[in-house]
């Protein structure tokens, strides 16, 4: 088990978008490369168009929540909620978000989704973005890799095709949008 | 060794099958409603059959269990903290009686509250009824506390309470899942009249049982508090059970004190480890307590001029303890001076009903149909009606019914009442609307109920209702349809539409205001299923957004009065907009819109 890895990432956006799943994601990714992981969800009502947030943290950690100032990344599927979520990430610590603005770590994911004919892809467009990006040093943003949540999709769609397809469709959008913006 | 990533909820129901249940029942609530649906899912570990049931109410759920523990299975009923008021009747005598098997009451509590009506805390259920109470900090710690649960209860013949907060139901961890299986029991009811039928005089003779019980669990070794870290000294303390643990050990960790402040975890809050209490007293100066939500362990510690915690103040009584609190009150307790971040308080999205989700129609038409009425709601999705103007008043599961007879009374000779419109969904309606109905009827309280009847308990996952025919692991059962139920309670009028057809439902709702003006209740059912369900079941894609012609003139009622998420107004304010992404074609706004500016898609 490599218990050097540490990384505590929030995941934003609204209930309906898919704030779970892509959380879900990382966290069996994180689980297939035999490290600890530790994840919070947003359930009940606010899952009806409300402010969602999850917590997730990988590596040797007892809390299911990030303090304030500690997160090493944030991935917000709206970007109304960087006001809120923002201060969640420690000086230095980077963002990925579905925005229309030119930035970094910036990604269209509603317009691209548009363009994929899949308007329900817009977390895995996002998630596919910061799974291709990195920082300034060119070291990945995240601590697994496009194939490692490839592999994830692959096993829990296995029985769906057609939702494989999309899935990794999506994936795959986000990441070369990843790779025109670096 | 396998891990798997569990949810909270999931690890507990992983934790009950392990240990033998036999009978597992519940009502769904955020955030205890995945503990039973998991139940069902991991009893194919097991090779010997368990009876897994969602129940009509939290009351039912709990007396269907202790029964069960009663003939000498090991039983399990989980609920949410609120649902244990319900249940409270059975609870406060089962503790009397004690039990046979192992029983386990699983009560989940939702400090912050993000999906509740109180912040309570069900560990002073636990007080008052006399019963020990487990405070799991994570998911691994929740599923090992159902085998330490079984243990408890079967040693002292008493039940058990495994209270998890949200953040132990919904969280998710890797779990290690290959673990032995126990077996359950046949069942073996041995009669003793004295004790499972006592009569006050014998009820006496419990009481002192329960009392010599608890005297022993608080010397028990194996639910003893933990002490982290026994090499560091001093007269200072801490103390912290739940979640609040969890977060203290981290926050001990980034202060760099995990060596020096004494760190106690308590995993048994009620009733404290005597010799704990003696040892807190003799040893240490100040003891600093940090639990959810109230000072139950605080509350036990003799010496109030030593602790700090809920009742000193010195932790904040409301709210969720989160880590940013958890950090700052340590840091201070020893005496650093550390700068902590705060969120900012910015408002967030507040929820809406779904789009097309039938609700939604049938608010809108009550409005329609008694602008000027007193609308008394309940709990549900559909409390989110406030948001159409159509909810005044939400109190408990039920309170709907009872509270319009309330105001119809409390309006009975006033010059002019207004009407009283009740809304309750299905599954609520079973739970506890059917004894208020059968009130009003007695009583001829003037008012109309909808039952909002979208064939599922919506809310908290689409669990079956009694309506639904189907059971907990998927089995069919009977159903019990609501028409015959509400024409048995003595109601003359009631009548069933699709809330879809808005025009219509505005109109039955009329005829049903009329109806009770002359004469008593009337029932409207509106009818329609949950879209979110719907979409799962059929796998159907949503139809195609309708299409907003030039007519519109971005007068905004349709986003004022119905609220869709999918209406979004333009920035001039001149014109509506559908968003296509959110949109699944219901075309209800058509009948909304006053200019007529709303139409079918044409490729349809």
């Amino acid at each position: 088990m490599n218990e050097t890895i540490r990384q505590q990432i929030v995941i934003s956006g609204v209930g309906g978008q898919g704030v779970l799943f892509v959380t879900r994601l990382l966290a069996e990714a994180a689980i297939e490369a035999g490290l600890p992981v530790f994840t919070s969800e947003t359930h009940g009502m606010a899952q009806r168009g409300g402010t969602v947030v999850s917590h997730l943290k990988v590596g040797p950690f007892a809390s299911p929540l990030i303090r304030p100032g500690q997160a090493d990344g944030l991935i917000c599927l709206k970007a109304e909620n960087i006001a809120a979520h923002g201060p969640f990430l420690h000086p230095g610590g980077w963002t990925v978000v579905n925005s229309q603005a030119d930035g970094p770590g910036h990604v269209d994911a509603d317009r691209i989704a548009c363009g994929l004919d899949d308007a329900r892809a817009v977390n895995l467009l996002v998630l596919g973005f910061a799974l291709a990006a990195a920082d300034e040093a060119g070291k990945p943003l995240l601590f697994c890799s496009p194939a490692d949540v490839q592999r994830v999709l692959q096993r829990r769609l296995a029985q769906r095709e057609s939702a494989l397809k999309r899935s990794l469709a999506a994936l795959a959008a986000g990441a070369s949008a990843a790779k025109v913006a670096i | 060794m396998t891990r798997k990533l569990m949810m909270g909820n999931e690890a507990m129901a992983l934790g009950l099958v392990e240990n033998g249940v036999s009978l597992a029942t519940g009502y769904p609530g955020t955030p205890a409603s995945e503990i039973l649906a998991s139940v069902a899912k991991s009893r194919r570990l097991r090779t010997d059959p368990i009876h897994v049931q969602w129940a009509v109410n939290e009351k039912v759920a709990f007396e269907i269990a202790y029964a069960g523990s009663q003939a000498g299975l090991r039983t399990a009923v989980s609920m949410k903290q609120v649902g244990l008021n319900v249940a409270s009747d059975p609870l406060m005598s089962a503790a009397y009686m004690g039990t046979a098997g192992g029983f386990v009451v699983i009560s989940a509590d939702d400090p912050g509250p993000h999906s509740s009506q109180t912040e309570q805390d069900s560990r002073l259920m636990a007080v008052m009824a006399k019963i020990p109470v487990l405070d799991p900090d994570s998911p691994a710690a929740a599923r090992r506390m159902t085998a330490m649960a079984y243990q408890l209860s079967e040693a002292f013949r008493i039940p058990v309470m495994l209270r998890p907060t949200t953040r132990v139901c919904h969280s998710r961890q890797d779990v290690a899942v290959d673990a032995e299986v126990l077996p359950g029991r046949e069942a073996d009811f041995k009669r003793d009249p004295l004790r499972w039928a006592a009569t006050p005089k014998f009820r006496l003779k419990l009481h002192g049982e329960l009392e010599e019980k608890l005297a022993r669990i608080a010397a028990w070794p194996e639910t003893a508090p933990v002490r982290h870290n026994p090499a560091a000294g001093g007269r200072r303390a801490l103390v912290a059970s739940g979640v609040a643990a969890a977060h203290a050990r981290e926050a001990l960790a980034s202060l760099g004190l995990e060596e020096e402040l004494p760190f106690y975890q308590v995993l048994q809050p009620f009733p404290l480890h005597t010799d704990f209490i003696d040892h807190l007293i003799a040893d240490y100066d100040e003891i600093l307590v940090l639990e959810e939500t109230v000072g139950v362990i605080e509350m036990q510690i003799a010496d109030r001029h030593r602790t700090r915690g809920k009742w000193t103040g010195a932790v904040p009584r409301v709210g969720e303890l989160l880590p940013e609190a958890v950090f700052a009150r340590i840091a201070a307790f020893a005496g650093r001076d550390v700068d902590v971040p705060q969120l900012p308080a910015v408002p967030g999205r507040r929820p809406t009903l779904c789009p097309g989700c039938p609700h939604r129609a049938s608010f809108f038409a009550i409005r329609k149909a008694a602008p000027k009425g007193i609308y008394t709601s309940d709990i549900g999705c559909y409390t989110l009606g406030m948001n159409l103007g159509a909810v005044d008043t939400v109190l408990c599961m039920g309170a709907a019914i009872s509270q319009a007879a309330g105001f119809y009374q409390a309006y009975r000779h006033a010059a002019k009442p207004p009407p009283v419109i009740a809304t309750i969904g299905d599954s609520t309606f079973f739970h506890a609307g059917v004894p208020a109905l059968i009130d009003a009827v007695v009583q001829q309280v003037r008012f109309v109920l909808v039952i909002l009847d979208n064939r599922t308990t919506a809310m908290t996952g689409n669990q079956p209702t009694p309506a639904s025919g189907v059971g907990a692991c998927g089995e069919p059962l009977n159903a019990v349809a609501i028409e015959p139920l509400v024409k048995g309670c003595g109601v003359g009028f009631c009548r069933t539409a699709d809330p879809y057809d808005v025009k219509n439902l505005i109109k039955l709702v009329k005829e049903a205001l009329a109806y009770a003006r002359q004469t008593g209740p009337a029932v409207v059912i509106a009818r329609h299923p949950c879209v979110l369900e719907e979409a799962r079941r059929t796998g159907r894609p949503p139809g195609p957004p309708p299409v907003v012609t030039d007519a519109c003139d971005g007068c905004g009622f349709c986003v004022e009065r119905f609220e869709c998420p999918a209406l979004v107004m333009n920035a001039e304010k001149t014109r509506v907009d559908i968003d296509p992404i959110l949109c699944v074609g219901c075309n209800v706004c058509i009948q909304v819109c006053p200019k007529g500016a709303i139409e079918e898609a044409k490729d349809r």
